[in-house]
């Protein structure tokens, strides 16, 4: 696509350069079948066979996991020098995915071998053994690495007589995870990648011989009760319920059947399936994916194969829940609504697209002053799109795609360090780095592939990770991290406290942070914190770490780099720069572009509710997203006419006077950016007449009256790269001063709050299977605090405000005191839109008269 | 040479030869692809050219022979006329095809009534025309078609694809899907020879349950599978009692008659196909 390619101008979004390949240190040159072959040492002679293109049957290897050896379906025959340098053979095969290459080795693989051949066949004999013959059943069947290679490298019939061993069929490990035990050849790849990868061991190998399975923590089957002692202790990891948020990935790595998905379980095989590569949608990290599907219905998703991105994992979020996408109430018309006689709002009622653009088009004329609020799912194409048409066609600069808690000072930092600066810090550098601080962002709930990508950094290269946040959640205990607690409103304070020389975990903080290729990652969170920003630039400038900013949705760095903001365009051009605005008209083809500084999403809710702006053109977001959503659909309610670009009935299309419905990513191709700039194109998978954001919106500009010429993504991606990056002045830094902490009284505490992975949000909806394994919500509050409110740990606390009351079982933590901590959007936990508070704002806390189980 | 032709000479042969219509060029100048399309070129075996008279292959008889020539013909239908006849009076005659004919599919029940369709898709793996579209789904205790854990929920044959090769049934692991001799497959429009799972389900027996119900108590799909499950048993009459107490295939039920003819109107497919053809073996019956 256009957007990868090297034209005379730089992209606004320059693909990624390709990965330039380690250098290798020392090689070791040994044979594998006769050939000749050199390697960097420490090669496997497994994966040094691969780059021959000799295939050497396995089970257990996984080149992302270490080496285990468990299988040992990989023998091979070997030859290597002894010490009086004569070439001697190895007396028995041996695993060719733990035997290191080494110089003048000579390896025999079952091509060249028949001992080989034969310990082949007789290692599959006895994996057999055990092993049902449920194929027409299993999920597996028909791409089982055990089934292809029984053919391949297995005896044509069976010897074995006995009764097989059996286990009761499937335990649900988690609500999305079956396991069949009787599959099972007890390879580990499930194990090692829980412990190794995501570092939540759920399952593990258990008893001896024949007996030995992969089993969740049962004292039935460990045949004992563990010992319980007199005083208090802390469950073992074994003991806990287990909660997952990368268990998808086990499933796809087992070669067998053994670990199946309730969502996939039984229904396709994969020659039914056409597969299409794709970018996730959840997440700013642009994992690579496989949609599979059938007759236009997406049946599953696998992870994509991306070394730069996410490897081979992906978060259970972006596997399963893509249900959504096809939900019964997805809007396949335009829709009108009529105006009953006392001018309040009528029925929506399916209208052609001509009729509905029509309505449209002349609501907005009619409207005057118009806001646009696309939120921030979008693609590139789409951010880009509404970008041009708020300034082109409705000639304002009122566009804010911040569908979050958002400020000025968040807008000033975005336009001066974010946008226009892709690929400053990638998830390479992440590994590279010896040190990460995390500031309001949370990796694992807020960016999956983050946390598993700062895990490897901690595994393997020893990474420090420091976050500054109000508690240390267990994703940071997996990262080893520390924690610098900070009350909710007071990070702007600890950043400045982190300098050369300070007490403790400041002083530590700031030592690391000044080591070279340290990096510091802010999330989306920060922008509710008065300085938070401005401190940290002060901080990257301080300590010479290097800054990224990590959002949580997919669409927010595209949005950045497209100018979705009120007081910035593309490419990193700010509206106040009168050169850039005479730069991008040119390449508008208009005689000039709005030169006042737009309204931000707070002031154009404000605008739409008091009548400055007559019309409101939203895209998907949901009210309740905003920071408060009871003015929000007030606003909506009041605005003179509002337009809806929707995939799915929701709470602005029950508002809206005219709907038009646009395709959701898998009916559609374009390009997600993401947290580090990183263009992800992706192509349509399905067969769909949906219309994406960008085509729609060039018909409704069509309607208007004015030519925005993005009818098409090769347009669209033509006019990227003609306009391309902006090498003019930059938006100034932000400069905020922080703001006091709030005081706090007596039954009051100050509210700490994010986003879970997985939650009540609406992309999550039709996927009981997935809800299933979401944390339960549970309020958070430090033993002093919990002892003042008198709520004891497991009990029930009331947190409320004048809008409403959450109630949720405590669970006391080492936090700072005088906070609470709430999940934004979990089920039961809907803070902004019960409590329309946010963090580090006042609330108060009792202890909840409801009995919580 | 150059002689006006009848018919003008196929198409085939790019180098033409010059005839007397084709206006000479000097070498090397080609000509104007007008004229070029206009003339046409002569194949390789017009070029032969045709031998100058006919000779037949076969002598003409002569004499006697000669003169009964016209009519001796009629030899062969009157030696005809004396022998047993083979032709099939089809339709007012059904000859039953041999047993191993490769007729219309059926999807089988085990003794109890459960299906033995588990939804494996190895029939439509293995089918190279592509006719047969299965999907799997979960048997759950409310709803137990099959024994084991799966059971095909969407099961289609299309039968405008279907070479009756038999691949199919020779995949099918648990004998779930055979081949009856039943051949009179026709009708007029393509969604009627698509053939679904009620349509393509075997009918009940005495001894049988409709399905859904549970195992037979103490079994697993080894045992079904090995014939050891030889009929419906109280245990799993008094669910089907519980969950669906008016069933026809209980003992007090209407019975196994009515029970098919539920089934029949279930498999619309199957049922208009069959009204076609007996309008049509009607129409056909001298």
């Amino acid at each position: 696509m256009t957007i990868t390619s090297a034209g005379p101008t730089t992209p606004l979004v320059p693909a990624a350069p390709a990965p330039v390949a380690a250098s290798d240190a020392e090689l070791v040159s040994f044979s594998i079948d006769g050939i000749e072959t050199s390697a960097p040492k420490g090669t496997l002679v497994i994966r040094a066979a691969e780059e021959l293109g000799i295939q050497i049957p396995r089970f257990c290897d996984h080149p992302l996991l270490a080496p285990a050896g468990a299988c040992r379906q990989c023998l091979v025959e070997v030859w290597a020098p002894g010490r009086d340098g004569k070439l001697a053979k190895m007396p028995k095969p041996q695993a060719s995915c733990t035997l290191e290459a080494t110089p003048g080795m000579q390896v025999k693989t079952q091509h060249t071998s028949p001992e080989a051949d034969k310990a082949q066949h007789g290692v599959m004999e006895l994996l057999l053994i055990n092993h049902p013959l449920d194929c027409p059943v299993c999920d597996k069947g028909g791409e089982c690495p055990l089934q292809n290679q029984a053919m391949s490298n297995g005896r044509a019939t069976t010897r074995f007589v006995d009764v097989k061993r059996t286990f009761p069929k499937p335990i649900a490990v988690s609500t999305q995870i079956l396991l069949d035990r009787e599959r099972c050849v007890l390879c580990q790849r499930c194990t090692r990648f829980s412990e190794e990868i995501a570092g939540d061991v759920f399952i593990d190998l258990q008893k001896r011989g024949a007996q030995q399975q992969i089993g969740r923590f049962d004292t039935d089957v460990l045949g004992f009760v563990g010992d319980v002692p007199a005083g208090a202790a802390t469950l073992d990891t074994s003991g806990k319920p287990f909660a997952s948020y990368f268990s998808g990935n086990t499933v796809q790595i087992c070669p067998v059947g053994a670990l199946t998905s309730a969502a996939y379980r039984f229904r396709s095989r994969p020659f039914d399936l056409v597969s299409t590569p794709s970018v996730a949608e959840h997440d700013s990290n642009g994992s690579a994916i496989r949609i599979d599907h059938r007759r236009g219905v997406v049946l599953r998703r696998l992870a994509g194969d991306d070394p730069a991105v996410n490897q081979e994992w992906i978060s259970d979020k972006d596997r399963f829940a893509f249900t959504w996408q096809s939900a019964p109430d997805r809007i396949t018309t335009p829709l009108v609504r009529s105006r009953n006689d006392d001018g309040s709002r009528g029925e929506l009622v399916p209208a052609s697209w001509v009729e509905a653009l029509g309505a449209a088009a002349a609501g907005l004329r009619a409207a005057g002053a118009v806001g646009v609020l696309p939120g921030g799912r979008l693609t590139l194409e789409d951010a880009y799109a509404y970008g041009k048409f708020a300034r082109v066609a409705l000639g304002t600069n009122d566009v804010d795609g911040r569908a979050r808690p958002h400020s000025d000072e968040e807008e000033a930092f975005l336009a001066h360090h974010v946008a226009g600066r892709t690929l400053q810090v990638t998830f390479a550098d992440l590994d590279r780095a010896p040190a990460v601080l995390l500031v309001g962002l949370e990796p694992e709930e807020e960016a999956g592939i983050l946390f598993l990508r700062l895990r490897q950094a901690v595994v393997h290269h020893r990474t420090r990770v420091v976050s500054v946040a109000a508690l240390a959640t267990r994703g940071l205990e997996r990262l080893s991290g520390t924690l610098v607690a900070a009350a909710p409103g007071t990070e702007a304070e600890v950043l400045d406290g982190i300098v050369g020389g300070a007490q403790d975990q400041l002083g530590e903080a700031a030592d690391l942070l000044a080591a070279d290729g340290a990096v510091i990652l802010v999330g989306e969170r920060l922008a509710a914190v008065p300085g938070g920003f401005t401190a940290v630039l002060a901080l990257a400038e301080r300590t010479g770490a290097r800054l990224a900013w990590v959002p949580r949705r997919a669409g927010e760095r595209g949005a950045v780099e497209a100018g979705l903001l009120p007081s910035l365009l593309p490419g990193g051009r700010t509206v106040a720069d009168g050169a850039a605005r005479v730069d991008l008209a040119a390449a508008w083809d208009v005689d000039s572009l709005p030169a006042a500084p737009g309204r931000n999403a707070s002031a154009i809710i404000a605008g739409a509710r008091d009548g400055s702006l007559g019309g409101l053109l939203v895209g998907g977001l949901e009210p309740a997203d905003l920071p408060d959503p009871a003015l929000a659909r007030d606003a909506l309610d009041r605005v003179g006419f509002l337009v809806s670009l929707e995939v799915r009935a929701s709470e602005v299309t029950d508002r809206a006077d005219v709907v038009l419905p646009v395709a959701p990513p898998v009916e559609r191709g374009g390009t997600f950016v993401t947290w580090e700039g990183r263009p992800r194109p992706f192509p349509q998978a399905l067969v769909s007449h949906a219309l994406p954001d960008h085509r729609v919106l060039d018909r409704l500009a069509d309607e208007l009256g004015v030519v925005l010429g993005l009818g098409s993504l090769a347009e669209v991606h033509a006019e990227l790269d003609q306009i391309g990056g902006w090498d003019g002045a930059r938006a100034e830094a932000p400069r905020v001063a922080g703001a006091e902490p709030a005081a706090v009284a007596p039954g009051t505490a100050v509210l700490a709050t994010w986003h879970q992975l997985l939650d009540a949000g609406r992309l999550q909806s039709g996927e009981p299977h997935l809800a299933g394994t979401a944390k339960v919500a549970t309020a958070r509050i430090s033993a002093a605090t919990a002892a003042a409110v008198g709520v004891a740990d497991g009990g029930s606390l009331a947190v409320s405000t004048d809008a409403g009351t959450i109630t949720l079982p405590v669970a006391v933590t080492d936090m700072p005191e005088h906070v609470v901590w709430l999940p934004t959007n979990a089920a039961g936990s809907a803070v902004r839109d019960t409590l329309h508070a946010d963090s580090g704002d006042v609330v108060r806390i009792a202890a909840g008269n409801r009995e919580v189980v | 040479m150059a002689e006006p032709r009848k018919k003008p000479a196929p198409a085939g042969g790019q180098v033409a030869r010059p005839t007397g219509r084709q206006v000479a060029r000097p070498a090397g100048k080609p000509a104007p692809a007008q004229s070029s399309a206009a003339v046409q070129p002569r194949s390789a075996a017009a070029d032969v050219g045709a031998p100058a008279s006919y000779e037949p292959l076969m002598k003409p008889a002569g004499g006697l022979r000669g003169l009964l020539a016209p009519v001796g013909g009629f030899g062969v239908t009157l030696s005809n006329m004396f022998r047993p006849t083979v032709t099939e009076e089809y339709p007012s005659e059904k000859v039953p095809a041999k047993p191993r004919y490769h007729g219309r599919h059926q999807l089988n029940r085990y003794a109890d009534g459960l299906e033995k369709c588990i939804g494996c898709e190895l029939c439509a793996w293995a089918c190279p025309a592509d006719a047969i579209y299965v999907e799997g789904a979960d048997n759950t205790p409310d709803n137990q078609r099959s024994p084991g854990e799966r059971f095909g929920a969407v099961y289609q044959i299309n039968y405008l694809r279907c070479i009756f090769c038999g691949l199919c049934i020779e995949a099918c692991p648990t004998r779930a899907l055979t081949m009856t001799n039943e051949y009179e497959l026709a009708g007029p429009t393509r969604a009627g020879m698509i053939w679904e799972k009620q349509d393509l389900l075997a009918p009940l027996r005495s001894g049988m349950l409709a399905a859904p119900h549970p195992m037979v108590e103490g079994t697993t799909d080894t045992e079904y599978y090995r014939g050891e499950v030889t009929g419906a048993t109280d245990a799993q009459r008094a669910w089907v009692r519980e969950h669906r107490p008016d069933d026809p295939t209980l003992p007090e039920g209407d019975g196994i008659d009515a029970a098919n003819e539920r089934l029949a109107e279930a498999g619309a497919t199957a049922a208009e196909m069959a009204r076609l053809v007996a309008a049509a073996n009607k129409q056909g019956t001298r």
